[in-house]
């Protein structure tokens, strides 16, 4: 009995924690697909950034962790304001392919330029010693880090919740997005409110990116790698509501981690069986009777 | 005289919101009818419900005696139940010709075929010149629809209505925000339609309903306020109370 | 231009492309690539380009395609025509199956189902290295000569010339179909979907024969990959193909369906040139083309080389008056 608790705590633990980081990273292109309808494919890229700077400032400035993390995230907000204006613009009236291209191309400039900064391979980071040693949480013992990333998440989520309902910031947002030409005709900037979301989309993927190396190693190819991961969880978010994907990436880190755990080979499947299960019930061929 | 469309008990909710409340009307062949009433009465949800595209809650619609309600909008159309857009809903990066071809090529079974060129299919195109000519954008017929001013652009609109040969025709407001030169076009067009077609008409300009229509109905908040003829409707105290304004004063009723 | 003369025009491109066997014998191999990756990239501009359906995933038929042909010859069935013909046809079943379901998505979503689905494929078939041959792909075998008499070789001259009459006749069989009634209707899908359900069309069913008839074109590529090079990869399935040949089509211009195989040639080049300096650096190059594509305009290649044709006709025109 102990050993399935453990086990049930465990898979929990961390497959919240992968799921938190997943949501950090996914949250920021729910936002920009509900509110600017633009799929924005490069999103990863800001969590490459992201990481590969809080990891680069570690290694070799040897600036200690929560302050690398910190200007990382400034840093990356303040690229993508120049990014937004000078690439996204654009896009907010392109059609679906367009935005499709111009955001391909911006993963490819990304990539490259990765490689041609920090080299092709993983860059190996270390967690600072109050985060990589283990804490007894009775049942079992689990690596301080994961539960000081599930704790983030819940800081995040609840910092979300907390803008997005109770602020004025918020109720404009929610406005610009159930219905922008009324939005606009209310006298709301639509325009500055896309960049404030972008930016805030796209800091939040740094920070995703930044805390979360460990779980998602940094390469060349990351924008590439987790963009179909990003993908599910907005996709079974229903492209554009963010509660739901909250609820769907931390659904994608326990089916992920717990599919690993049980079915060593082909557990990573799992995830992708239940994008394709869910899509199915979308379209309507999977009905579920509830009552 | 039985009735080529019949509206029976159509109802249609979002939720808590009735936008379509229990319409009942019939339509005989070559009716002129016009369907009037302030905006957000529900005029354009309608012509959705009649055209397939919305579902309704409740209620039926009869073409012909056949229960179309069910059915999907290409169905209604190949049955003769043709509509057009208040805002035009055309195929912007082709051309005029190829606009009203694609209509008729579908309407007469030739989408279907993959091999034989278009081009090589007079009797489509013969078909499309007539009714490019007869509506009035000869000169155009080689003009991307994008290119084209909003007149012409409503002349597409309607061309495409009529390449489906309707024997129900449902008309958004046609001639809105037309320039007067197109719009003489487009009424001498929809006046020289065949007598035994249908036609339902949703207007605003009360000079084109006395011009056309034979009946009248008024649609306000999803439900009628009143039908009858022109001079019955637009007499009525009601109808000036909630939508005409001061009696007399028809062109108060214009709107936006 | 008169109708002979732009049959001669053609026919003389059509020519000079076989005369490659003899103008770079020593770049066969590269030039078949080039040909499998035109007639991949034709096959999306009729699902892409006329159809107007983004798919982000279309690498799944090229691979199914390439797959089929390697099984086949291992299984003995070495003839090479009807082995790619089998082998585009089980992309086209495959898509026959997956099209319903598929096609009720549109715009956004349909982007990223067709991304993702694509990576579960590359997923599924890596894990499946009894069939696959996980990261070492298909090996071993071989085909027969073609119709019995043309050897397969390592210099490449009836492999390249092979690809290049497959490419040929499905260049000339999209031609037709584009330029046909169905063709214009793929073209309304495209510009007004909802319209076209009010005019009558049977949009669903329109859609699934294009879905079907690319998706065996880009078997017939793939199929034809493997037969020319007697090897099978997983990078058939992988996210970049499907990516790449997107690129590639609107590079060249899309709609045109001389504008893929252009944009092929194109990419293919710059990518192994750049490859050859880092390989990486190549993604500068064409990421900053995609960012220039798209700040330019519609048409790519082939429609920037219209409009300056256009321009140089306009100038002649008002100079004459």
């Amino acid at each position: 009995m102990n050993s399935i608790l453990s086990a049930l705590v465990f898979v929990l633990l961390y497959g919240v924690s992968y799921g938190v980081v997943l949501f950090t990273i996914s949250v920021g292109l729910v936002l920009t697909l509900g509110l600017m309808r633009v799929i924005n494919l490069a999103h990863g890229a800001f969590a490459a950034i992201g990481g590969y700077l809080a990891v680069a400032l570690m290694n070799e400035a040897g600036v200690p962790f929560a302050a690398a993390v910190a200007i990382a995230v400034a840093a990356t907000a303040a690229i993508s304001v120049v990014v937004e204006r000078l690439f996204y613009v654009d896009l907010y009236r392109a059609s679906d392919l367009d935005q499709v291209l111009m955001t391909v191309g911006l993963m490819f400039l990304t990539t490259a330029s990765l490689n041609l900064l920090f080299g092709p391979d993983i860059i190996p980071g270390d967690l600072p010693p109050y985060l990589a040693r283990s804490v007894d949480l009775g049942i079992r013992a689990f690596q301080a880090y994961r539960i000081f990333v599930v704790m983030l998440g819940m800081v995040l989520i609840l910092g979300l919740w907390l803008l997005f309902e109770r602020t004025e910031f918020g109720a404009r947002l929610r406005a610009a997005v159930d219905n922008r030409g009324m939005a606009e005709a209310m006298g709301i900037d639509v325009g500055r409110l896309f960049t404030i979301a972008f930016v805030l989309g796209s800091a939040l993927a740094a920070l995703g990116g930044a805390v979360g190396y460990p779980l998602f190693p940094l390469e060349p190819l990351y924008p590439f790698k987790y963009l179909t991961l990003v993908l599910i969880v907005v996709s079974l978010a229903d492209f554009g509501n963010i509660k739901a994907s909250a609820v769907a990436a931390i659904l994608v880190g326990i089916v992920d981690t717990g599919g690993r755990y049980l079915f060593p080979v082909s557990g990573s499947f799992l995830v992708n069986a239940l994008f394709i299960l869910v899509m199915m019930h979308r379209t309507g061929l999977l009905r579920v009777r509830i009552a | 005289m039985s009735a080529l469309l019949e509206i029976i008990g159509l109802q249609k909710s979002f939720g808590g919101l009735v936008v379509t409340d229990d319409i009942h009307l019939a339509l005989e062949a070559g009716a002129r009818h016009a369907l009037i009433g302030p905006n957000g009465a529900g005029k354009t949800t309608l012509v959705g419900l009649l055209s397939g595209i919305i579902a309704p809650t409740s209620g039926q619609i009869l073409l012909a005696g056949s229960d179309i309600t069910r059915w999907t909008p290409q169905d209604r159309v190949k049955a003769g139940l043709v509509r057009t857009f208040q805002i035009n809903s055309l195929f912007p990066g082709l051309t005029v010709q190829q606009n009203v071809l694609l209509a008729l090529s579908e309407h007469l079974g030739a989408s279907a075929q993959f091999w034989r060129p278009i081009g090589a299919q007079r009797a489509l195109f013969d078909r499309a010149r007539a009714v490019l000519d007869w509506v009035g954008l000869g000169a155009y017929t080689d003009r991307r629809v994008s290119d084209l001013p909003y007149g012409p652009q409503r002349l597409v609109e309607f061309a495409i209505a009529l390449s489906l040969e309707p024997k129900v025709l449902l008309l958004d407001e046609p001639a809105a925000g037309v320039p007067a030169a197109d719009a003489a076009r487009l009424l001498a067009a929809i006046e020289q339609l065949p007598s035994d077609v249908a036609v339902l008409m949703i207007e605003h300009d009360m000079r084109l309903v006395r011009r056309f229509a034979r009946s009248v109905t008024v649609l306000v908040g999803g439900s009628i306020l009143v039908s009858g003829s022109p001079d019955e409707v637009m007499s009525d105290a009601e109808v000036h109370r909630v939508y005409l304004g001061r009696a007399g004063d028809a062109g108060g009723a214009r709107h936006a | 231009m008169s109708r002979a003369l732009a049959l001669i025009a053609r026919a003389a491109i059509w020519l000079s492309l076989a005369a490659v066997v003899l103008i770079f014998p020593d770049e066969l191999s590269f030039a078949t690539a080039i040909v499998v990756m035109a007639l991949f990239a034709l096959s999306l501009d009729l699902l892409l380009g006329y159809a107007g359906i983004i798919s982000m995933g279309h690498a799944v038929f090229f691979g199914i395609g390439a797959y089929a042909a390697g099984w086949l010859a291992l299984a003995g069935w070495q003839e090479p025509l009807s082995a790619l013909f089998l082998a585009a046809l089980a992309a086209a079943l495959a898509a026959l199956a997956i099209g319903p379901l598929l096609l009720r998505f549109t715009g956004l979503p349909l982007i990223m189902v067709t991304f993702v689905l694509g990576v579960i494929l590359y997923e599924a078939a890596n894990k499946a290295t009894a069939i696959t041959g996980g990261d070492n792909g298909l090996t071993g075998f071989g085909f027969a000569p073609l119709f019995g008499v043309f050897r397969w070789s390592v210099f490449n001259r009836v492999e390249y010339l092979y690809a290049l009459a497959f490419l040929c006749a499905a260049y000339h069989l999209t031609r037709r179909i584009v330029a046909s009634p169905f063709g214009l209707a793929l073209e309304g899908i495209r510009e007004n979907a909802t319209r076209m359900m009010l005019v009558g069309a049977p949009v669903r069913k329109h859609l699934l024969r294009v879905y079907v008839l690319s998706a065996f074109l880009a078997g017939l590529a793939g199929a034809l990959g493997t037969v020319t090079t007697r090897f099978v990869s997983l990078s058939v399935f992988s996210i970049n193909s499907s990516i790449d040949v997107v690129v590639m089509l609107v590079l060249g211009g899309v709609a045109s369906l001389h504008g893929p195989i252009i944009g092929a040639a194109v990419y293919m080049i710059v990518h192994h040139l750049a490859a050859q300096w880092n390989p990486y650096h190549w993604m500068f190059v064409i990421g900053a083309l995609l960012l220039l594509v798209v700040r330019i305009g519609r048409g790519g290649i082939v429609g920037i080389i219209a409009a300056l044709a256009k321009r140089d006709r306009d100038a002649a025109r008002s100079h004459a008056r």
